[in-house]
């Protein structure tokens, strides 16, 4: 398997952003009320992701280490507004239906972790497809629970309506409170999976790994600090 | 008066920041193990959503509004909002350690928080004056503070259950999170 090839399997399977590692919780929950709507957030992540992950390996040698995270931040907030303001030219519906979760792709833990742990450590082609990887993986795990979210919320997939007219629907599942439940069954299945076969890892590990891939390299040991209190 | 009292009702309860517009969530889903460093997260989050809107808010009117910038404002908030919470960790060591030692811990887990940055953007969408973002800001971080209080009380019981295996962890947070949201929906009817 080539390079290439190895970073789009690690970033939709093996370390699948939402479903494995558990990151960018905010969007996950916010915008999959539809399937299209997790297609469309999961998409415009995995271009800001791959458009930064590009700069940044370009740039690798010539950012000075201190300044890094800033300067990281400075490289995605400028991809997020070109590509918000590219969607609100070119598809308005999409822009009304994501708002604020658009400009908020900034302080998503996945772009700058895999601009931190991967980018700005290795060559410019590993790390496009390492960003495309991440996205897809990303795109992957939002359209999932999107689909779940409108077939029992609405007896819809992709918007057309499957369920005969005037037969209820269980509409709490396109609510706030249907987005914790499907994701809890989800990360349920995944916890289930994990001890089958063996990996046994402490779930609330994952809330340690969300700190890890944030921009704050502090923050880890932060974490560690406030257990211990 | 009447509409300061109706955005910060609005914001602390009806569209809570975690439970309905789901941000903030890491730190709501990480840091809520136990009530004492619960209310410390939340404390610290209120401490620095007010300010940071206060400062946001400034900037937008008296600096990308008069050059006609506004189309900067999410690589402006970023930047201003993360070199304000360092400055205000600095600021604490040094002037109230009393505060710094409450606080302090928390500070550099809130820059990462994207509910700083969403109230930030969302004051701006909603073209709310100073005096208005201000009080969205401290109403939407005290709406935070309740819930992740709330929560750490919650799973501080959660301990003592008997949960499924697969449940054990994140998926009975969760779980406990979408039963608060549908507690919080009572809230709607304040309107």
């Amino acid at each position: 398997m080539s390079k290439s090839m190895e970073r789009l399997y690690n970033g939709v399977i093996k370390e699948n952003p939402t479903l494995v590692l558990m990151l960018g919780m905010c969007p996950t929950l916010a915008v999959t009320t539809s399937a299209i709507n997790g297609v469309g957030m999961g998409l415009t992540t995995t271009v800001v992701l791959v458009m930064s992950n590009l700069l940044i390996s370009m740039l690798r040698k010539v950012i000075p280490d201190k300044v890094r995270i800033p300067a990281f931040i400075v490289i995605i907030a400028s991809f997020v507004t070109i590509v918000q303001l590219l969607l609100e030219a070119y598809i308005p519906s999409l822009y009304a239906a994501l708002g604020i979760y658009i400009p908020l792709i900034v302080v998503n833990c996945i772009i700058l972790g895999r601009a931190e742990a991967y980018a700005s450590k290795n060559p410019v082609v590993p790390s496009i497809f390492d960003g495309l990887g991440m996205g897809l993986g990303f795109t992957l795990g939002l359209t999932l629970i999107g689909m779940i979210r409108e077939i029992l919320g609405a007896g819809a997939i992709f918007g057309f309506r499957f369920l005969p007219e005037g037969m209820d629907t269980l509409t709490i599942f396109i609510l706030a409170p249907g987005a914790f439940f499907v994701l809890a069954v989800l990360t349920a299945v995944m916890n289930k999976i994990k001890q089958a076969s063996g990996k046994a890892s402490d779930p609330i590990q994952c809330s340690m790994e969300m700190c890890s891939g944030c921009m704050n390299t502090e923050c880890r040991g932060r974490m560690e600090e406030i257990e211990k209190q | 008066m009447g509409k300061l009292l109706t955005i910060a009702i609005g914001s602390a309860f009806i569209n809570n920041v975690v439970l309905s517009q789901f941000l903030g969530i890491c730190p709501f889903l990480g840091v809520s193990k136990k009530v004492k460093t619960a209310a410390g997260m939340g404390s610290a989050v209120v401490f620095v959503i007010t300010l940071a809107s206060l400062v946001t808010s400034l900037i937008y009117k008296y600096l990308l509004v008069p050059f006609n910038i506004t189309y900067l404002q999410t690589i402006v908030f970023i930047l201003v909002i993360a070199a304000l919470v360092q400055f205000v960790e600095m600021f604490l060591k040094k002037k109230m350690q009393g505060l710094y030692n409450a606080l302090g811990v928390y500070l550099p887990l809130i820059t990462t928080n994207c509910a700083v940055l969403g109230v930030a953007l969302k004051n701006v969408q909603n073209s709310y004056n100073i005096l208005e973002s201000v009080v969205n800001g401290f109403a939407v971080s005290v709406g935070f503070l309740v819930a992740i209080v709330i929560m750490a009380g919650i799973r501080e019981k959660i301990e003592y259950n008997s949960i499924p295996g697969a449940f054990k962890g994140t998926p009975i947070v969760l779980v406990t999170a979408g039963l608060m949201a549908i507690a919080f929906f009572g809230f709607s009817g304040l309107k």
